[in-house]
């Protein structure tokens, strides 16, 4: 590019140039992979490595046929698979990452007291059942038999015992997962009974119990990770790839079915989806709505809401969005639909406030409507709270996510009908979570949020002493639902308090919720057995090659 | 040879006038408006109604290159202004005082040449927020040495030419020298100069919007839409194509029409 501000002598040096300078901008271009961001703060911008070709290369790595070589056995066992993930993984430990693309390898490898299945719901993994005292302050778990771990030792109460006094940070006074920080003591009466007996009563603490059980003392889990999962891991190239192996000793007996799978990482999109087209990678989790529908009959694939709930976050204590009635035009000016068919290619779902409808038994049904686009009553709602020439706003979007770029010029364009004129400003990631994020300094912006299985860990981020409340929201009514909905024993109340909750994020229109944005993933054809799950992992003990 | 020089001339004439009408008849007449979104008709191919086809919010792709001619020139033209300005300053200050203003003003333009332009570009647009405005100020900065080198050039030749040195021994001034007699000689080179200038900052522009740093969405960039076309290169290469051409033919016309200048002075000189 340097080139191209001196003087050309002739027209022949101008074409190099000008070819130079489009090979400079598209391999600068099409870095990011991800077109849904998730707001997960440690989340995508890992520093990226290279894209290996030669990751093929070596010896025991997937060949591109691998579906050929399956099946000696005749049943579905046998075979490989080749995973692209579009960042590389933050830490091997299960205790310090922090990165959602890599809970989603890391979910092969370890498993907790409690396992998520595809519907989200909490399955007895390590423990094989479990009680929790009337006072829900006491709770007592049976470890299964059999269970190893990938070392071959069985998993006894005392792994159980350090690995989540670990995580509580009962050393070092820091937990390393604040929901294990109302842990009060983790007993061991036996080597098959746990009792874990908390501060305070927390009907959320229950999800904590997914986090991975490691063997105890071991201290080498960031180099070769020991857990009970159906995988174990086997060799990781830092840039390029994860390999794990099938674990024998596995027990959901069947399970796993493949002999071995590859986390390749390719932080190009482009280059992702070339090398998934050519038959180099045999599953494509997360490929985007538009190559998706590009993709056509050849591949299998798959797409659902994720709990991946995408929105246009106003500032609630910043001008002119500290007034209700400016947020509820917006709220009104905003078609979720044109965006839906528009950006997501209709492949998202509506939503109505801070929660997605895969959460089934939390979920408020009827709020997705509560603003049915109307210019109208949008104009007449800005007159009165005295913008009646209009509004300039700014929505401020992070560059590195197309998806939300997009949403937000059609954003722009549909307010505009309401006499809402938006300036967009792209920034960068890292500017995004320090400025927006934790500095909380900007009118508005667009983001997703990654879900998880227990609706307070995502509603949390509405109470008004929520570190992470960027969007300043301050309602003592919310604060008080959300914390009795933490605390009530009762299934069907708690329920009622969590759709409580979101009513009221809607009435007080605290952002523009618009759409659980579709998971999609596309595999071989002949590759079957794939769950979509609604938090971010990839579960691939179920997979199997077709004869 | 003449007339094979010639046709540079006029090939890069021709170019840019036909831009020029483009941008003009942008001005009053586009046939779609350049952010009008149809979703329903996204990504149709070049046809009847739409002949550059429409991009991924169905919006018309001629009327965003029409009014991308407008980003496009007024980048070119401002950041040449600014450059010149700049350029003009510094460079006929160290050629027409010479010695140590020469040596340290020359010194610091080539401090600022050596330095990687399309990376000042970017730390410019990041320290200000992305905008118009200040990728035009940013390309402007970057173009100061260019200006600069060849002002000083000029000036040391002509500076010690007899006829300046005639108008000197009858006592014209400073001001008098210098826009009388030293710039009227030195225009043509300036001119060709701000040429080259006016390609490179279409370029510049076009990447730094393709980075997300100039021109912000949804205002049409031609930069900006071959960074957004990317994504459907395989389903919609026609949206790739369009600004890519665009890009190529400007650049291509404005270098034409600066060498072929340099070449009509050449020869008469």
């Amino acid at each position: 590019m340097r080139k191209s501000f001196k003087l050309y002598p002739s027209a022949a040096k101008l074409l190099a140039v000008l070819f130079a300078a489009t090979a400079f901008l598209s391999a600068c271009g099409g870095n990011n992979a991800n077109n849904n961001g998730a707001a997960s703060p440690s989340g995508s911008n890992s520093p990226s490595a290279p894209a290996s070709e030669s990751a093929s290369a070596s010896g025991e790595s997937a060949s591109p046929s691998s579906g050929a070589a399956t099946d000696s056995a005749g049943g579905k066992d046998g075979g490989q698979v080749v995973v692209v993930i579009p960042q590389d993984i933050d830490y091997l430990d299960p205790h310090l990452a922090v990165a959602a693309g890599t809970s989603e390898v890391l979910f092969n490898i370890f498993e907790g007291l409690l396992k998520p299945n595809s519907k989200g719901e909490l399955q007895p993994a390590i423990a094989e059942s479990y009680e929790i005292s009337p006072d829900g302050l006491t709770y007592t778990f049976k470890l299964r038999d059999g269970v190893k771990f990938h070392n071959g030792n069985p998993v006894t109460s005392a792994d159980v015992k350090y690995s989540y006094d670990r995580l509580a940070g009962k050393d070092t006074g820091k937990p390393l997962l604040s929901s294990f920080a109302s842990v009060d003591t983790i007993e061991t009466p036996d080597d098959k009974t746990v009792v874990i007996k908390l501060k305070e009563n927390n009907t959320s603490f229950l999800t904590a119990l997914t986090s991975a059980v490691i063997p105890k003392d071991y201290q080498d889990s960031n180099k070769k990770p020991i857990g009970t999962g159906p995988f174990k891991f086997k060799e990781y190239a830092a840039g390029q790839k994860i390999v794990l192996e099938k674990n024998p000793d596995y027990y959901v007996k069947g399970l796993p079915h493949l002999d071995q799978v590859e986390f390749r990482i390719i932080t190009d999109a482009e280059a992702a989806y070339l090398a998934f087209k050519s038959g180099e990678i045999d599953l494509y989790p997360r490929i985007g709505t538009e190559k998706l529908a590009e993709l056509g009959d050849e591949f299998g694939q798959q797409s659902g809401p994720q709990n991946l709930v995408q929105e246009l976050v106003l500032n609630n204590a910043k001008k002119p969005f500290d007034d209700i009635r400016v947020r509820q035009a917006i709220n009104y000016a905003i078609d979720k639909d044109e965006i839906i068919q528009g950006v997501a290619l209709g492949q998202g779902l509506k939503v109505g406030s801070h929660l997605s409808s895969v959460l089934k038994q939390y979920y408020q049904e009827g709020l997705e409507d509560l603003y049915k686009t109307d210019v109208e009553k949008a104009k007449s709602l800005l007159a009165e709270a005295g913008y009646k020439d209009g509004l300039n706003i700014t929505i401020s979007v992070p560059s590195v996510y197309p998806f939300h770029v997009n949403t937000a010029q059609v954003i722009a364009q549909q307010l505009e009908k309401a006499g809402i004129k938006a300036k967009i400003e792209s920034v960068e990631w890292a500017v995004w979570l320090d400025r927006i994020y934790k500095g909380r300094d900007y009118e508005s912006t667009i983001i997703a949020f990654d879900g998880k299985l227990n609706p307070y860990d995502i509603l949390n981020k509405f109470l008004s002493d929520a570190p992470n409340d960027f969007f300043n929201y301050k309602n003592p009514e919310y604060d008080k639902t959300l914390k009795s909905a933490l605390t009530e024993v009762d299934e069907t109340k708690r329920a009622d308090l969590y759709k409580k909750a979101q009513t009221i994020l809607a009435q007080d229109a605290a952002a523009v919720f618009i759409q659980d944005i579709y998971a999609s993933v596309a595999y071989k054809k002949n590759l079957a057995g794939y769950q979509l799950y609604p938090i971010y992992v990839q579960d691939l003990s179920t997979l199997y090659w077709e004869k | 040879m003449n007339s094979g020089k010639k046709i540079t001339l006029w090939i890069g004439l021709t170019l840019v006038a036909l831009l020029f009408v483009l941008m003009a008849v942008s001005l009053f007449y586009v046939p779609y408006g350049a952010n009008e979104m149809n979703i329903a008709g996204r990504l149709q191919a070049p046809g009847a109604a739409h002949w550059l086809g429409t991009d991924n919010f169905g919006r018309d792709i001629l009327s965003r290159i029409m009014e991308g001619t407008q980003t496009a020139f007024s980048v070119g033209f401002f950041s040449v202004c600014i450059g010149l300005a700049g350029g003009f300053l510094l460079g006929a200050a160290a050629g027409y005082l010479g010695r140590w203003a020469d040596e340290l003003l020359m010194r610091a333009v080539d401090a600022l040449m050596a330095f990687p332009g399309i990376l000042l570009a970017l730390i410019l647009v990041t320290i200000f927020k992305p905008s118009l405005g200040q990728t035009i100020i940013a390309i402007g900065i970057l173009f100061i040495p260019s200006f600069a080198r060849v002002i000083r050039g000029g000036f040391l030749q002509t500076k010690e030419a007899d006829f300046v040195k005639a108008a000197r021994g009858m006592g014209a001034g400073h001001a008098a020298l210098i826009f009388r007699h030293i710039v009227p000689h030195i225009l043509s080179s300036v001119i060709v100069t701000a040429s080259l200038c006016f390609s490179a900052a279409i370029l510049v522009e076009a990447a730094l919007s393709y980075l997300g740093l100039g021109v912000q969405p949804p205002d049409p960039s031609w930069g900006r839409m071959l960074n957004e076309s990317q994504a459907y290169m395989s389903k919609a290469p026609w949206y790739a194509l369009a600004p890519g051409l665009f890009i190529t033919l400007t650049v291509l016309g404005f270098n034409l029409l600066g060498d072929g200048i340099r070449d009509l002075r050449d020869r008469r000189a």
